[in-house]
């Protein structure tokens, strides 16, 4: 029988009460060989940091998989919470190709006061250019500069994917 | 209303809300994209037992002592837009103490804090998609959103259907809170679906001599769905 679904509401600035006991923003064991850093700042609409967000991602595994129940204790999902410069950071392996028409990525979901339900993008791996240009969701978009806000870029030993909520550069985001 | 689920376009408040102020600079301002659903987005994480132990969906006693304020079990079920129980998922809430006040350092309210409550649990939803929480009725707080503004009594709770398109934060409200009619984050949602939100007081769960017993069921589908035309 159908039932009406639940809305949604803010997660409101006190989050961190409820959500961070899981502490899963290390997907995998940073020694790990092959272990990718992905880290990045939310920034609003002022590119102001945003403090006080939860960003979670779920990803398959490199084999382009999602086994439900693994030994290790893989669930592709993590969670972290902004600091007070708006930045975040996931230890994680990088996702593997799913298929010839969908490039290895990440889906990320955006939560913070002020957001009266998530926000949802994906973030995809500079070094997959040619798999990019194959990819069915990024050749659906005609702008550029939105293309380009879901490309992570090199930075350092670590993958760099800024969030901007709002204004210049503002990321690209989904819905279904 | 008609029977049957709503437009999908009314069941989700909009990210420009020019009553709650925080979402100013937090809204996109261009369309959303649209993400054809494939394997990322229809596969979903499963947390599994060994996170979680029976304690942590019990709010009341995660400290020495007894919490102070009225004792309560929220339970209901978790369930997909077709009725269908969503087993073994997971379950998080958190909220104010029994004063209106958060166990967290950014939260000023002058309301006494409660050393013997946090305001925080967990729980898998069991095979028929049930969950359990026994907490403390929370108190309605002030906030700055507008002059002499105050959030409604309300348990945060954030679930996680079976993929990624289920994912799911809201709030739980209490029934005839006289502030629900203020409140613009309640407010937010079309007048149709937003009584969605609110729990109903249940007598079946309340325990005799020991804590009063409130129903909420959540159901989880069509979130993020673009607005269809017509």
């Amino acid at each position: 029988m159908p039932v009406h679904p639940t809305p949604s509401q803010t997660v409101g600035p006190f989050f961190s009460l409820g959500l961070s006991w899981m502490g899963a923003h290390e997907l995998v064991d940073p020694s790990l060989p092959g272990a990718i850093v992905l880290f990045g700042r939310v920034l609003d609409g002022a590119a102001a940091p945003v403090p006080d967000a939860v960003i979670e991602i779920f990803h398959a595994n490199p084999e382009g998989r999602f086994p439900r129940a693994t030994q290790d204790g893989w669930t592709g999902f993590g969670r972290a919470l902004t600091d007070g410069d708006g930045a975040y950071r996931f230890v994680t392996s990088k996702p593997g190709a799913l298929s010839e028409n969908e490039a290895p990525h990440i889906d990320i979901s955006v939560f913070a006061r002020g957001l009266l339900q998530r926000l949802v993008t994906r973030c995809y791996f500079p070094d997959e250019a040619e798999a990019n240009r194959g990819d069915s969701v990024l050749r659906s978009i005609d702008d550029e500069p939105v293309r380009a806000s879901l490309l992570a870029h090199r930075e350092g030993d670590g993958l760099r994917f800024d969030i901007r909520l709002q204004g210049d550069g503002e990321t690209g985001f989904f819905a279904w | 209303m008609t029977e049957g689920a709503p437009p999908v376009g009314e069941l989700d408040p909009p990210y420009d809300s020019a009553e709650y102020r925080a979402s100013a600079l937090r809204f996109p301002r261009r369309s959303l994209l649209t993400l054809p659903a494939g394997p990322t987005e229809l596969h979903g994480p499963f947390f599994g037992h060994h996170r979680i132990s029976p304690g942590d969906a019990d709010l009341t006693a995660q400290h020495a002592g007894e919490a102070q304020g009225e004792r309560i079990i929220v339970t209901g079920r978790l369930l997909d837009a077709d009725g269908r129980p969503i087993a073994d998922q997971l379950v998080e809430i958190w909220q104010t103490n029994a004063a209106g006040r958060y166990a967290h350092s950014n939260d000023q309210h002058p309301a006494p804090l409660d050393s013997n409550f946090t305001g925080a649990g967990r729980c898998l939803t069991g095979s028929d998609g049930t969950y359990r929480f026994l907490t403390i009725k929370p108190g309605a707080y002030p906030w700055r959103n507008h002059p002499n503004a105050w959030r409604p009594a309300h348990i945060h709770f954030s679930v996680f259907g079976r993929c990624f398109t289920e994912r799911l934060v809201t709030q739980m409200y209490f029934p005839g809170d006289p502030l629900l009619d203020y409140d613009p984050v309640y407010q937010s949602v079309s007048a149709a679906a937003r009584q969605r939100m609110v729990s109903s007081f249940d007598l079946d769960t309340t325990t005799p001599e020991w804590a009063l017993g409130y129903y909420f069921d959540i159901v989880i589908g069509g979130h993020l769905a673009t607005p269809t035309a017509g």
